[in-house]
This record gives structure tokens, C-alpha cells and sequence, in this order.
């Protein structure tokens, strides 16, 4: 099968482990982000992949070749580090044929791979400037040329954009989807921004405390996050986690809130732990603002952040629990005001009190 | 107020300048002044214009002392910068059995000079040295070291390597610990052999430091001085006579101040040549890196 298999991936450094049972199955041309806060260990599972580290025990299969004994320029794979890695003292075109005349590739070849390689991203007039005389942007431009022109099976990428200014950062992202349309070759890339991860990838790898937290497509993480750590890692801001008590009845599942205003759900009732306290997740666009003494509930408003096309509300229930809404652009509300909130209970989630999600329609 | 700002500003460097000026400027412009006169070493004297300069080029035993300088200076800094760079590169990794290497290869550099000059008297002694033993058992006479006026610079070269080793050896491992690992990963995925990585990334890196050696080294032995007046008195017959130990001679056994204060100028000179070449070298790379 082509493509990138990992297979149970176990490291320690000393005494500490870093990553516990990695098993994963990526497709020949797919794009896949490993999301995950600093020191998850998705930084290692990649240098596990370049052979720049070795695991403890798994394996790493790239075209149903084993490859995690190979050392790692012949493995099939081209890295674009963070801070670039290019080599200062060579010219840009000296950088893209260094790994190729390694390589003892004729010199017709590398001529031809760098002169297209130049031309996609548009570097041909820096090719005999040194790194030193480039910008962060053109810099990040070599550094995936040098790893285009090795025509790999599999690039990694790591933390591309986090070396880059913002502007700068999002042009980057919209070439990088371009880019990937190109080469026919897997990609993998490592990040803690979400929002890279959802705008670039076609599967997101939630990665956090050695493990792999869950894996979907972006739309998926968001709406259906396996546990309570990937609802409030992935999406901005943060879903609301509002302590709740499950009500005895029938049908699907309805929640009292520390207010004592209750939600009705449509998550199923029988799957749910049988005791503890759940928490009902709440993203803000399922949290409406309305006009005081309308709604499911009350609130204060803490906060209020305006960001054009809507306004984010951050307000407290009246047992003090924090709660995010999201109300219209042109909103007049300030710090102070009491206002009224309507919750989407369809669109909402329930976590176990061992963080196991629960979502609408009846699946876990 | 703004004036008074200033004069406290100047109030604080003020030692400072006041003993750079008292121990640095003063004494160089007393030297280049005493170089124009004819001063002897306990009061007298007159000017004399360059009649200091004009026989110093004209005096075969000065001569003698800038051959010898230059030649010891290029025995030991070639060998010296060479042997600290594989030093440093072997020895470049966390291990302790490396930091005691180190720690040992560095020794040297703290004894004075004295120390140095015996233990090598011991070392080179033809009858019984380290060296003469050495010789002995892959079946060669042993060398007069230091009694023969072919070997002399060559001995006092060895002493100097072995004395000196620790700086740049330290200045070699400071540059290798600038190389930022990444730059030996992206090697590593690029295929690069040990020996590709060695020449293509490592050394270009360590360009500006090797310079740095070169040139730091080359004034450091064209001031050698301890080392031939301790070792041989600068013999046998002026064989390992140095330009330093011509002006100590000069001034301190033959009291002519003002002839050796000429010899010292033309040393200052020598260096400073030496100072400017390295300061415009890495300028130069400077410029092309960027």
C-alpha cells in the first residue's frame, strides 16, 4: 500500500516517555498536520520519520518499504526545518544541489530539477544570492526548494510558518495548499496553530500527552473532538466546558446547569456514564445573545471582543461559570450589562468525567 | 545642566582613560620618540633622526633575528592551527572521557613559561630526553636539539606548539558549538558522508575562527621570547636569536636604548601589518556572507 504507515512508535528520552504507541496510516498524496501544544512529542514522531531520531520500538513503512533502519537521506523523504537549516556560506542554487550531487545525480539532472523547482516558486533571481542575503520569506521559499528538487515520496514539514510575520504568514499558507497540488508526494506537517492545521490539512492528527488524540478530517475535529482535550485545544476561542447535572427521563439526554437552567440535548441517553458530574460543551456560535430575561439563561458580561463581522461576548452565568456567546458585529452590549443567552442544545456536547465526548445523534 | 552631564560622564571613564594613557599612549609615543635618539639606558642622549633605523637595516645580526622570527613563527602556526582543529573536532561531543581530554590538552597553556622551557630542556636532552629515547628506539642517533644551529628553531617550534594548544584548541570547539545542529541534519537528509559534511559544512563554518588562529598566533610568535632566551640564550651563534630577544639585548646588556627602541618600532610595525591583513580578511567575509 503507498503511503506513510507508522506502526505502535514508542521513545523515551531517559526516563521519560514521549511517545506511547503511535500507530498511524497516512495516504500517498495526503496532507496531514500533526496539531498539538508544545512538548506533545509530534515534533519527535516526525524526526522519528526523517531517521534524524530513532524510536524505541515500531516501525515506519514509506511505499511498503521499511525504512526506519535507514539513515535518513535514503529514506525518500525532504524536511523544511523550522529555522530553515540552509547552508550559509552556499549560494541558493549550491544549497538545492548539494543533497542531489550527493546523490551522484547527473548534472544535466540537477540543473533541470532546480531550474523547475525556481520557476514554481518563483526564487529563479536569487539563485546565486547567499541564505544571508535573503528575507525570512525568500529563505522559507530555498528551504522548500531545496526539499522539492529531491522529487520525494514524503515532505515533512516542520512548524513551517511560526519563523514568519503574520502577513507574510498567511500568504505563505495559501502557497503552501498550492504548492501541495504539485508535488506527488505525501505530506506531513507539524504545528500548534489550529488554524494552519484546519485551513492545510486533509486530516488532522491530534497529538497530546504521547498520544495520538484523535485523527479526522478538520470539520470533523471540530464538531465531533473525541475527548475533552482535542474540543478545547482545536477552534478559537475555546469551547466553554459548563459543569452539568443529567436530568432522569427519556429521550436524549437533558442537562441541568449550576444556575439551574436546563438544556435539552440531542445526545443519547444511553451511552452516558451512569454518575459524576458531565460537562456540557459549548461552542460560541451555538451560544446566541438576546435581550435580558429572553433566552435559556442569564448572564454578566466580562468581556467584550469585537472583531468586525461578530462580536464575541465573554459573560458569567449567575453561579459565576464562565460562558462565550457570540452575538452580531453592530452589538451595543458592554462590560456589566445583563443579557440573556440562548443555547443551541442540538449543537452541543457532553463530556464523561473521564473527558470522553459525547455528541448529537447518538454516536460516541 | 547638559554641560554638567557631560563633565560627569567624563568623570567616570576618567581612571580608566587616565591609566591607558599613563600605561599605553605614553610609553608608545616615549618608544617611537626614544627611536629617533641616540640614549643610552641611564640618562644622555640626543636626537639622531633615522640613524636608528638606518643602521638597524644595515645590521646583519637584526637581520639574523627577523629570519629567525619568521621562520619559527611559520613552524608553529601551520602544525599549531592544524593540530588544534583536529583536536577540537575530536574532541567536540558531550562524553566526559572527552571534557578530560580537553581539560588535559588545555593544561599547558597555564604554566609559565619557565615551567615549559624546563620540562622541554628535560624533554629534548640528547642524552636522555623523551625525544632522544624516542629516536634511539626506531634506530636513530639521537639530536642535539639544542646545541645545533639547524635544529634550534625546529625545537623551540615544538616547545611553543605544545605550550600553546589550549586557546585555540578552545577557539576551535567555540566555533564547532556555533554550528547550529540543524545544519548537520539537513546534511544528514541530504545525504552528505562524513567526510562531505567535514569539507562542505563544518570547516566553510569554521572559516572566520581559523583566520582568527592564523592571525592571533602569528603576532603571539613573532613576539616570541621566553622560550629562546630560557632554552638557549638565542644560541648556538644567534641560531635561534629572535626579534624580541635582539631588543632585550640591545636595551638591557647593551644599554643602547634608542637602537632597540628602533627595533621595537619595526616589531610594532610587523604586527600591526599583521592585525590589518586579518581585520580586512574578515571584512572581506564578512561582506561576501551577507
Amino acid at each position: 500500500m503507498a503511503g506513510l504507515l507508522l506502526r505502535d512508535i514508542r521513545k523515551a528520552f531517559g526516563t521519560t516517555s514521549v511517545l506511547d504507541g503511535v500507530t498511524l496510516d497516512i495516504g500517498a498524496r495526503e496532507f496531514v498536520a500533526f496539531l498539538g501544544p508544545s512538548g506533545s512529542g509530534k515534533s519527535t514522531l516526525l524526526r522519528i520519520i526523517a531517521g534524524l531520531e530513532g524510536a524505541d520500538s515500531g516501525e515506519v513503512i514509506l511505499d511498503d518499504r521499511r525504512i526506519d533502519q535507514l539513515p535518513p537521506g535514503e529514506r525518500g523523504v525532504a524536511m523544511v526545518f523550522q529555522a530553515y537549516a540552509l547552508y550559509p556560506h552556499m549560494s541558493v542554487r549550491d544549497n538545492m544541489a548539494f543533497g542531489l550531487r550527493n546523490a551522484r545525480l547527473p548534472s544535466a539532472e540537477i540543473e533541470t530539477r532546480i531550474a523547475e523547482a525556481a520557476r514554481i516558486l518563483e526564487i529563479e533571481p536569487l539563485l546565486d544570492r547567499k541564505p544571508g542575503q535573503l528575507s525570512g520569506g525568500q529563505r522559507q521559499r530555498v528551504a522548500i526548494g531545496r526539499a522539492i528538487v529531491k522529487s520525494p515520496r514524503l515532505f515533512l514539514l516542520d512548524e513551517p510558518l511560526s519563523n514568519l510575520d503574520a502577513a507574510l504568514r498567511l500568504r505563505t499558507r495559501v502557497e503552501l495548499a498550492q504548492l501541495r497540488q504539485r508535488v506527488d508526494a505525501a505530506v506531513i506537517m507539524v504545528t500548534h496553530d489550529q488554524a494552519e492545521a484546519m485551513t492545510l490539512a486533509d486530516r488532522i492528527v491530534v497529538i497530546n500527552e504521547r498520544r495520538v488524540q484523535q485523527v479526522g478530517h478538520p470539520m470533523e475535529i471540530y464538531t465531533r473532538p473525541t475527548n475533552r482535550f482535542v474540543a478545547r485545544f482545536v477552534g478559537s476561542p475555546a469551547m466553554t466546558l459548563v459543569p452539568a447535572e443529567l436530568i432522569d427521563g427519556d429521550g436524549p439526554a437533558r442537562v441541568r446547569l449550576g444556575d439551574g437552567s436546563e438544556i435539552t440535548t440531542r445526545i443519547a441517553r444511553a451511552g452516558l456514564p451512569p454518575e459524576g458530574t458531565l460537562e456540557l460543551g459549548l461552542r460560541p456560535e451555538s451560544v446566541r445573545v438576546k435581550a435580558a430575561g429572553e433566552g435559556d439563561t442569564q448572564a454578566i458580561v466580562d468581556l467584550v471582543e469585537r472583531l468586525g463581522e461578530r462580536t464575541l461576548i465573554y459573560a458569567r452565568l449567575k453561579d459565576g461559570t464562565p460562558v462565550t456567546a457570540e452575538d452580531v458585529g453592530s452589538s451595543a452590549l458592554a462590560i456589566g450589562d445583563t443579557v440573556g443567552l440562548a443555547i443551541d442544545g442540538g449543537a452541543a456536547h457532553l463530556f464523561g468525567p473521564d473527558g470522553t465526548a459525547f455528541h448529537a445523534s447518538g454516536a460516541a | 545642566m547638559r554641560a554638567g552631564k557631560r563633565f560627569d560622564g567624563l568623570a567616570f571613564v576618567a581612571p580608566f582613560v587616565l591609566l591607558y594613557l599613563f600605561l599605553l599612549i605614553y610609553p608608545l609615543l616615549r618608544g617611537i620618540l626614544i627611536s629617533f635618539r641616540r640614549e643610552d639606558l641611564f640618562g644622555g642622549g640626543h636626537f639622531v633622526g633615522l640613524a636608528n633605523y638606518a643602521e638597524l637595516f644595515g645590521d646583519p645580526v637584526f637581520w639574523q633575528a627577523v629570519t629567525n622570527t619568521l621562520i619559527v613563527a611559520l613552524l608553529i602556526v601551520p602544525p599549531l592551527t592544524i593540530i588544534a582543529l583536529l583536536l577540537a573536532l575530536a574532541l567536540n561531543r558531550a562524553t566526559r572521557g572527552a571534557a578530560i581530554f580537553r581539560g588535559l590538552f588545555f593544561s599547558s597553556s597555564v604554566l609559565s613559561v619557565t615551567i615549559v622551557t624546563l620540562i622541554w630542556r628535560f624533554v629534548l636532552a640528547p642524552d636522555s630526553g623523551l625525544v632522544g629515547e624516542g629516536l634511539k628506539a626506531v634506530g636513530h642517533e639521537p639530536l642535539p636539539f639544542l646545541s645545533d644551529a639547524h635544529l634550534v628553531l625546529p625545537a623551540l617550534a615544538m616547545t611553543t606548539i605544545w605550550w600553546s594548544l589550549g586557546l585555540p584548541m578552545m577557539l576551535f570547539l567555540a566555533g564547532l558549538q556555533q554550528i547550529p545542529a540543524d545544519m548537520y541534519e539537513a546534511a544528514a537528509l541530504d545525504r552528505a558522508s562524513r567526510w562531505t559534511t567535514l569539507w562542505r559544512i563544518t570547516l566553510p563554518a569554521l572559516r572566520r575562527t581559523v583566520l582568527l588562529v592564523v592571525m592571533l598566533q602569528t603576532a603571539a610568535q613573532l613576539q616570541l621570547f621566553g622560550q629562546s632566551q630560557l632554552l638557549t640564550a638565542g644560541g648556538p651563534g644567534g641560531a635561534s636569536r629572535t626579534i624580541v630577544f635582539f631588543i632585550y639585548e640591545t636595551a638591557f646588556v647593551r644599554w643602547q636604548l634608542g637602537y632597540a627602541a628602533a627595533g621595537a618600532e619595526t616589531l610594532f610595525l610587523m604586527i600591526l601589518m599583521v592585525t590589518l591583513i586579518q581585520y580586512w580578511a574578515i571584512n572581506r567575509d564578512r561582506e561576501e556572507a551577507r
